[in-house]
């Protein structure tokens, strides 16, 4: 029985530290926003989830193909970690999203792009998720999946791109595209909350990830075990 | 192998072995993969008549669920035409896929000694067709029904280049779902999402087209149909082995 | 003709061949016989090149496995428990798609001569929907040697049959698909395979346990030799 190493023990409590700091950043050192107020806080965390929601897809779709070629199983075990710790992020980015839309666009919900293509890849991952459920042989269940991840990889880029075209042509009743502006104009202190959540979001994200190959490797071995009393 | 061993039991003497097969090209035995659904389908018509009838029942649901009148009508046709040729055609992807697994036909597909894209392209031309008959129907059942000319030659391109775009995707996650414990159920729900972008552009080239909007508009969602289906069908080639392979 | 040392195969992590040797001389009909879950089904079908070996070494009429598996499927025939037959066409269509998914070029004659080899040429236009059982796995057989194949596989040929079919079944497999070819078959019936077969490999836990020929077994009889491989 393998413990926990201990890089991995020190990286939980950085990772607890960097959440720390860095909510105190956005929440008290980063200075109010002139025109959406407070509220605008929400946004260093909704960067950050983001970023790492779709980092997490990104690598999904990687070790999709490294799997395909290799057949190595560790690589299925990093491409569920990466789909799964990216869609509680997702989640997270959209419902943040959406308590930052509230009082800046009237609205909870608008059909822009970026809302739009972000529902649909948790969609997709989703879809993922429920392919795999319905394949009893894992490796069967890593080469489905690795399939698909590689889909959504393919296509979620290609709704983006759809919905924005479409979007330009007929501007929609909320300033969807102001809010490229508003985030320009970031003073010195914002930009340190800024990139400081980037930071935090993503060791927290490889820490998350470690964590969930790491149990992957333990679900494995109980079942080798399984299998050895049963025999 | 001894092969002048033994003929005297035989009813009918063997044909000479070495002359017999040779391995089909992959054009050949597309062909005959289309061939041979084509033929089972004009016997039965199972699967376009299913099709078809549901295709007719979504209309007219969407009829009293929209209130399609005139005005509305103009604005939403597109998005209604789509919307059921999407639901049909994945009626038509599960019941073409199902037919070669559930008799283990499919089995039968891979131990031929012909290339795994052959199975797929098969497969894929023969959902197309099957797709494009029910479109060619339900178009003129629509444009009796609503009093539009839905028969226009560039509305048709758009429809043809949709429905590569989904069958192309289809085709291969059919194959997946088929082998999954939920089945049928599984289709859409893998297809949808990885289908929107297509489903999109041709809902928006054939609102522009009906609507009578600038063609620069409607190059638009045109070149990112073409562009997908190019993408898609590529990588469905790429990887439908490892969707069959065990 | 076929030569297989020591064969893996896992499904995730269960073991379902390990480390299996076996080989089959030209002309031999091998039986292989075992209990449920001892692998047989998986070994027939990494043989069939429908699925991959995990490790080990795999050679079918000449060429290796998984690797060369498109020469290996040009000269494999393959009889299931399933007919791989389409409902919808008729038993000469069936033929003619298979012939020509196995690019034989003049598949006519072909055609009827398979036809009549399972007595089946007055059923040709006829859909294989409206088939028994029995001449459904006839019809089988028949899309199984139309390429005429220097290897015979048969997974389980009799389930689902009737004891009369079963009879039928099996001057069909004698006459038709076993005869000059080499033959791998798995069974549970003792009795049929102790009819057809040369040879008797038990499968069991993954490896062969024991193996015997006609000839050990003059003084013994097959169930006798099961149990005894099986206990061991």
């Amino acid at each position: 029985m393998q413990t926990k190493p201990i890089a991995l023990k020190i990286l939980d409590v950085v990772s607890i530290i960097l959440l720390a700091i860095s909510t105190y950043l956005a929440l008290f050192f980063a200075p109010m926003e002139l025109v959406m107020g407070q509220v605008q806080r929400v946004f260093y965390f909704h960067i950050g989830t983001a970023w790492v929601g779709l980092l997490g897809f990104v690598i999904a779709a990687l070790t999709g193909i490294v799997y395909l070629i290799t057949k190595d199983m560790k690589w299925d075990r990093f491409g569920v970690a990466a789909v799964e710790v990216s869609t509680v992020f997702f989640f997270l980015t959209i419902v943040l999203g959406s308590i930052w839309a509230r009082p800046a666009w009237n609205t909870w919900w608008t059909w822009d792009p970026r809302l739009t293509t972000a529902a649909v890849t948790e969609l997709i991952y989703v879809a993922y998720f429920m392919l795999r459920q319905g394949i009893d042989d894992p490796e069967k269940r890593a080469r489905f999946g690795a399939v698909y991840t590689l889909l959504g990889g393919v296509s979620a880029p290609i709704t983006f791109m759809v919905i924005r075209l479409f979007r330009t042509i007929h501007p929609v009743i909320v300033g969807a595209a102001n809010a490229n502006q508003e985030k320009m104009s970031m003073t010195g202190d914002m930009k340190i909350a800024f990139f400081f959540a980037l930071f935090a979001f993503t060791i927290i994200f490889i820490d998350l990830i470690w964590h969930r190959v790491r149990l992957g490797g333990l679900e494995d071995k109980v079942e080798q075990l399984k299998l050895k009393v049963s025999m | 192998m001894d092969k002048n061993k033994i003929q005297k039991d035989e009813l009918i003497p063997r044909a000479k072995r070495s002359s017999l097969s040779s391995r089909p090209s992959l054009l050949k035995a597309t062909f005959a993969i289309v061939q041979k659904d084509l033929a089972a389908e004009f016997r039965s018509f199972e699967l376009v008549s299913a099709m078809l009838v549901f295709s007719l029942l979504v209309i007219i649901i969407f009829n009293f669920a929209l209130e399609l009148d005139i005005k509305v009508r103009q604005s939403v046709t597109a998005g209604v035409l789509w919307t059921t040729f999407a639901f049909a055609g994945t009626l038509g992807l599960n019941r073409s896929m199902s037919t070669e697994k559930d008799r283990g036909c499919m089995d039968g597909l891979l131990l031929a000694p012909v290339d795994r894209s052959a199975i797929y392209f098969g497969k894929a031309i023969s959902n197309l067709a099957f797709m494009l008959i029910v479109e060619t129907i339900v178009l003129p059942v629509y444009s009796v029904l609503y009093n539009v000319n839905l028969f226009r030659l560039d509305l048709i391109g758009i429809i043809l280049l949709g429905s590569i775009g989904y069958v192309a995707v289809g085709t291969l996650l059919s194959a997946m779902s088929v082998q999954t414990r939920t089945r049928e159920v599984l289709l859409p729900i893998l297809l949808f999402p990885v289908a929107i972008p297509v489903l999109l552009a041709a809902v928006k080239a054939s609102n522009g087209l009906l609507t009578g909007a600038d063609f620069a508009e409607v190059l638009i969602p045109l070149n990112i149909l073409i562009v997908y289906d190019v993408v898609f069908i590529a990588v469905a080639f790429m990887v439908f082995d490892f969707v069959v392979e065990e | 003709m076929i030569e297989v040392k020591k064969l893996v195969k896992r499904f995730g992590l269960k073991n379902i061949l390990r480390g299996l040797n076996f080989s089959v001389e030209p002309g031999e009909f091998v039986a292989l016989l075992g209990p449920n879950g001892a692998g047989k089904t998986t070994f027939l079908r990494i043989l069939a090149t429908l699925s991959r070996p995990s490790m080990g070494h795999v050679k079918v009429a000449g060429h290796h496995l998984p690797h060369e598996a498109a020469q290996v499927r040009a000269k494999l025939g393959v009889v299931s428990h399933m007919p791989l037959l389409y409902p919808d066409l008729t038993a000469e269509e069936n033929l003619r798609f298979y012939a020509q998914m196995y690019g034989i070029t003049n598949y006519q004659p072909r055609i009827t001569e398979v036809l009549e080899m399972v007595g089946l040429e007055n059923r040709r236009k006829d859909l294989v929907r409206t088939f028994s059982r029995g001449m459904q796995q006839r019809l089988a057989i028949g899309r199984a040697v139309i390429h005429d194949p220097e290897v015979m596989l048969f997974d389980e040929p009799y389930t689902g049959l009737d004891q009369d079919a079963s009879e039928m079944l099996d001057e069909v497999l004698r006459t038709v698909a076993a005869e000059g070819r080499t033959v791998v078959m798995t069974s549970h019936d003792l009795a049929r395979a102790e009819n057809l077969a040369t040879r008797f490999d038990i499968l069991s836990r993954g490896v062969i346990a024991a193996s015997a020929t006609q000839e050990d077994l003059q003084n013994t009889n097959l169930l006798a030799f099961y149990k005894q491989a099986l206990v061991d």
